[in-house]
């Protein structure tokens, strides 16, 4: 199914300027920290060292086109571990995959961070948040190019810290403080997982590899062949269950959505557009391995249709536009699993890309239309703002089109291949629901626009009164998204149409390129004609609902309300894990605490002191409470030890 | 560079100064006169200075491709017992003899402010308390070691009985109580393996070096295991043999906790790595399964209390129980990545716990509380203290790229080598870690301020600063560059592990039951 990896072959060129990726914004980081008095220099460094890694990216990029095909850019910083038969150096790669990651995170990354310029411009707190800013981008950029999974650990927990840190920015609520840990622990359960993987892979490599503990990718494709099938297995559902808990997939996705707490550019950067789809980046890094394991694969294939679906069902009600977004997003990382699990590891890759562009330009969006409306986030207050923010407006609408599916737009190739490879890798069940989560993404994206640009505005008169358009220096990278969520997707046509699916051949040395003998009974223009009429067919009947019968919502509603109010609570899956999990481990703590710590063990320890020391006469005549007679005492026993020495 | 080349033969006196220099400092601090409180700070200070850099010179000279112990100094002490004055250091010792004095001068720069009675006490018996410490680290001879052993206890146990809290009588006997009664114990084990040695024909002799190749039955072996076992394991502390650190913790005034956790914990781990293991392998290993069990135990167990308690320094030193529980996961891993691993722990949670307890000192003497409800949105009235908080917490909790999730990493590899049921248990520890932590650090930090009195507290001082700024930068360092610390550590662990390896082989060779005994599996 798959042509073997050009991988053994591959012509390495030595770079000297890697490392500068990941390093720039971490200079960054170093002067906001150290300039946290001026924020006006800030505000023009931080973008400037994202502007400069995306620069040295760009030229990386450049060589490795120069360059034969399946040729990869290599760089070795210096040794970080060696322990016995263990090493693990600071490298870094760049090859096909690691370019596209690169590229979109620093060029996303770059618009994000001049957009939030003029979205941060009234807050005191704005070095801090640019030094988060850029810390994040050197931990993703870590991530992406690291040559090994420590060093890709490295840059994923990392980026796990800045988005505790960025969510939590407004600390002095309690709400997004208790978010921020919540997404650090959530992550950390997943990390758990994560880091079994890593050992049950070194030491499972070890035997073919002459005992060495190696997590270098070159050395795990060179050997993975020697797994045992059960092997490869479990260790691709530990690296799964990592992966839910990174790219917030059932059963660990709970985190995602209270993570809307932190700036709405933290939201794009962050939980949007790159590090929530590191999962992804990591199982179609590791492919090797997946593809020693069909039953992780269908694992990986089942968990992403399902996430899809339910997610998508939650974004249908929610009224916090930042939560549609979140859902959304959690649905549309499904999406992208799916896509893995069918083999589909380029596909993955570019729906990953242009669901930065969409989805980045959705949460951009929405924080220019929050801006402009003071804060509010509640689309049940908005509306009409068609006129009022046009940009934004504009390109919002763009997206929605992109991400629904419209015919041309960046998010119609990639979900379109996406379901394309799912029908004809043989998974007719999971298409059918994968279809089912696109209608209702066409649904409540559309809903969105609707209640929000569309009709007339309900907030407040006061509100009302200040809706304004962003600025410029939010409004230009809205404008460039929009152009990329338009056009972002021909670079995958389908194959034979035009150039083909250029994106899919560029990464075929690293992920592989299946081959599907046919399409079965539909080709794959006849799914996209059913894909974009149920698409069409959701946005329909969000126009219908939100537009012309926009009573029909709250009878609904009402008919429904048992539905209704499960959607609403997003299935309570909070509460349950609330009553399950953490209430149970408090409690526990507790009770060995007071009980078997200071009751059982201290309880026995005083009991047995107690009862040597009876009347404990002898202590208290030894606690005399004189210091000078203590030292004496020490004094003395110390002299006679150094005198005994001496005089010897 | 010459003092120092003769490291391998004799002659060269530079361990007894870094031993003894801290303990001539003492004395001269207790001739000071009584009025004079500020000389004697600044005498104590020098001289843990002073100590600090003549263990660099340690590091400098210290020849890394070698096991064998360097710097070695060896006199005849009590020669009809065959007592000597043996001291020398290898990839083991050097760097928790680095902690010890590179901990002491800033624990000592912070008590200028904190430590307001008995100056010149307290000063006398921190400097004393550091040549114990060094002393039992760099001592080669059993009988020297048990001397340095017993005599660090004596102001450890002052410091807490004096200058702690409320309870610190209650808190101080128990710390006396547990580790002598543990000890005494120890010191029975020695005489029985010196008097085995000796009856095998041998000179008698405290030499560990020579006591290592002593041929002990496996009952022999079993009970003398377990004595030197019980002494380290209360010291470490092991679950369930911990009761006495919170109370002693919290007692204790901030230094006297600092060094407490930082470096007498790690005698625990230590003297396990460099006596108890190594002196009765065979028994080591057939005890191997149960002591993996307490180290998860004690991870798990010690993360959960942490996490419920109301008082800052109860939690950190609830937190300690799960660190050391996994450098005990480490050194029973029994291979390289494991034991390396374990001692790189030692020195991260020397680091990590101890500017912890440096951090609630400072919040203490600001607000006289360390209830964690006290607190609250301090992130606001302080921010660069919380700043460095949040470098701790972070090291603490193992986050990669900074020392402490090179530690944990290794020990986990390694452990997953030799157990992974263990390993596997043990790395909730990652997850239950963050959980304690980042709760305590929410709810001090985050929020908004609930109590008036801090909204005016002064963010960090200078002095705090550099007492902080070393600690701070060696985290980072540790994390992103350990190459040289592990470099240095591997020939010595090497070595210990093929020592157990081959006094494993010869037990089964004499003795066909080896069977029942589980080899060590070192890689």
């Amino acid at each position: 199914m798959h042509e073997t990896h050009a991988a053994a072959e591959a012509v390495i060129l030595h770079s000297q300027v890697l490392w500068l990726i990941p390093t720039l914004p971490l200079l960054g980081f170093l002067i906001a920290v150290a300039a946290e008095r001026v924020p006006g220099l800030v505000k023009i460094t931080s973008p400037v060292a994202v502007l400069a890694a995306f620069a040295v990216t760009v030229a990386a990029a450049a060589a490795l086109f120069a360059a034969p095909p399946g040729a990869r850019l290599s760089q070795t910083a210096y040794t970080w571990m060696t322990s016995g038969p263990f090493h693990a150096d600071v490298a870094f790669r760049f090859d096909a995959l690691s370019a596209v990651m690169a590229l979109f995170v620093t060029g996303v990354g770059l618009l994000i961070h001049v957009y939030s310029v003029g979205y941060m411009a009234h807050d005191d707190c704005c070095p801090r948040f640019f030094a988060y800013m850029n810390l994040f981008m050197f931990a993703m950029l870590l991530l992406v190019l690291g040559d090994n999974l420590l060093v890709l650990f490295v840059g994923w927990e990392g980026v796990g810290l800045c988005s505790y840190l960025l969510i939590g920015f407004w600390y002095e609520n309690d709400d997004n403080a208790a978010a921020g840990k919540k997404a650090f622990i959530v992550n950390r359960i997943g990390d758990m997982g994560f880091v079994l993987g890593l050992f049950l892979l070194a030491w499972s490599l070890a035997p073919a590899a002459g005992g060495v503990l190696d997590l270098g990718f070159a050395h795990i494709e060179a050997h993975a062949a020697s797994l045992a099938p059960g092997t490869a297995t479990v260790i691709a559902l530990l690296l799964l269950f990592g992966a839910t808990g990174k790219s917030a997939q059932i059963p660990l996705y709970v985190w995602l959505p209270d993570a809307m707490a932190g700036p709405t550019p933290v939201s794009a950067l962050i939980h949007a557009a790159t590090m929530v789809t590191a999962g992804v980046y990591m199982i179609a890094r590791l492919n090797v391995v997946y593809m020693l394991s069909p039953a992780a694969m269908q694992a990986v294939a089942v968990l992403g249709a399902a996430t899809a679906f339910f997610a998508a069902t939650i974004a249908l009600v929610q009224n916090d536009i930042k939560k549609v977004l979140a859902y959304s997003t959690v649905s549309q990382i499904g999406f992208m699993m799916l896509a893995l699990g069918v083999g589909a590891f380029a596909t993955a890759v570019f729906h990953v890309m242009t669901h930065a562009f969409f989805k980045g330009l959705l949460f951009l969006g929405a924080g220019s239309v929050i801006h402009g409306m003071g804060g509010e986030q509640d689309v049940r207050k908005m509306g009409g703002l068609r006129t009022r923010m046009p940009v934004t407006f504009w390109t919002f609408a763009a997206a929605t089109l992109a991400i629904a599916g419209a015919p041309g737009f960046a998010g119609f190739f990639s979900k379109d291949e996406i379901l394309y490879h799912t029908w004809a890798g043989g998974h007719p069940w999971l298409w059918l629901v994968a279809t089912a989560a696109a209608t209702l993404t066409a649904f409540y994206m559309f809903r969105v626009l609707f209640l929000t640009f569309f009709g007339e505005l309900r907030a407040d008169p006061d509100t009302a009164h200040h809706v304004h358009e962003s600025p410029p220096v939010m409004t230009i990278p809205l404008a460039i998204l929009a152009v990329l969520s338009i056009v972002g997707g021909w670079v995958g046509l389908p194959e034979h149409w035009l150039w083909g699916n250029r994106f899919g051949g560029f990464l075929a040395p690293v992920t592989g390129h299946p081959h599907l003998a046919t399409g079965g009974l539909l080709g794959e223009g006849g799914l996209m004609v059913i894909a974009t009429t149920v698409a069409f067919a959701g946005a329909a009947l969000a126009y219908v609902f939100y537009l012309r019968r926009p009573d029909m919502p709250a009878t609904l509603s009402r008919n429904m309300r048992g539905v209704y109010e499960l959607l609403l609570d997003k299935y309570r899956i909070d509460e349950l894990y609330d009553a399950t999990v953490v209430t149970p481990y408090v409690r526990c703590s507790t009770f060995l605490w007071k009980v078997a710590d200071q009751e059982l063990i201290d309880g026995f320890v005083n009991g047995v002191a107690g009862s040597l020391i009876a009347n404990g006469d002898l202590w208290r005549r030894l606690q005399t409470g004189n210091v000078q007679h203590y030292a004496l005492v020490f004094l003395g026993g110390v002299v006679a030890v150094l005198a005994y020495y001496v005089i010897r | 560079m010459s003092a120092f080349e003769p490291a391998g033969g004799s002659g060269n006196v530079l361990l007894s100064l870094v031993v003894w220099t801290p303990m001539i400092g003492a004395f001269l601090v207790l001739l000071l006169p009584r009025e004079q409180v500020d000389g004697a700070r600044r005498a104590a200070f020098v001289f843990s200075l002073i100590t600090f850099l003549l263990s660099l010179g340690l590091w400098a000279g210290f020849r890394p491709n070698t096991a064998e112990f360097q710097f070695l100094e060896q006199h005849p002490w009590i020669p009809e017992w065959g007592i000597q004055y043996l001291l020398g250091i290898d990839g083991v010792s050097l760097f928790l003899v680095l902690l010890t004095t590179f901990l002491t001068p800033l624990v000592i720069l912070f008590s200028f402010d904190g430590v307001q009675k008995r100056v010149k006490e307290y000063f006398f018996f921190m400097l004393a308390l550091e040549t114990g410490l060094v002393g039992t680290f760099v001592a080669l001879d059993l009988f020297l070691f048990y001397v340095f052993w017993e005599l660090m206890l004596v102001p450890m146990y002052f410091i807490i009985g004096i200058w702690g809290g409320q309870r610190r009588i209650y808190a101080s006997i128990k710390f006396l109580i547990y580790t002598l009664t543990a000890s005494l114990l120890m010191l029975l084990a020695i005489l029985y393996l010196v008097g085995a040695h000796a009856r095998a024909g041998a000179p008698t002799t405290f030499d560990v070096r020579l006591l290592y190749d002593v041929a002990l039955s496996p009952a022999e072996q079993g009970w003398l295991f377990a004595a030197f076992a019980v002494a380290f394991a209360v010291k470490v502390p092991m679950f369930p043999l911990h009761t006495w650190l919170p109370d002693a913790h919290v007692e204790a005034p901030t230094g006297g906790s600092v060094i407490l956790a930082s470096v007498m914990l790690k005698l625990g781990t230590y003297g396990f790595l460099r006596f108890a293991m190594p002196l009765f392998p065979t028994a080591m290993a057939a005890a191997t399964p149960f002591i993996l069990a307490l180290a998860v135990v004690g991870i798990v167990y010690g993360a959960m209390v942490a996490m419920v308690q109301p008082d800052l320094k109860k939690l950190v030193a609830y937190s300690s129980v799960s660190h050391l529980g996994f450098v005990m996961l480490g050194l029973f891993a029994l291979n390289p990545m494991g034991i390396q691993g374990a001692i790189y722990q030692m020195l991260n949670h020397g680091l990590s716990t101890g500017a912890l307890f440096l951090l609630v000192g400072m919040i203490y003497e600001r607000r006289h509380t360390r209830l964690i409800s006290d607190f609250g949105g301090l992130w606001k009235p302080l921010p660069r203290y919380a700043a460095v908080f949040m470098v701790v917490t972070l090291s603490s909790i193992g986050l990669p790229g900074l020392n402490g999730f090179v530690g944990e990493f290794l020990i986990l590899l390694g452990a997953f080598g030799q157990s992974r049921l263990a390993a596997v248990l043990a790395s909730s520890g990652l997850i239950l870690g963050a959980v304690y932590m980042l709760w305590m650090f929410q709810r001090v930090f985050f929020g908004p301020v609930r109590h008036e009195e801090n909204m005016a507290l002064a963010d960090l001082r200078p002095r705090e600063v550099a007492v902080l700024a070393p600690v701070v930068a060696m985290i980072v360092v540790m994390g992103v560059y350990p190459k040289p610390f592990l470099e240095v550590m591997e020939p010595s662990v090497k070595a210990i592990i093929a020592r157990m390896e081959k006094q494993q082989a010869r037990a089964v060779a004499i003795d066909g039951q080896g069977a029942a005994t589980k080899p060590a599996r070192g890689v």
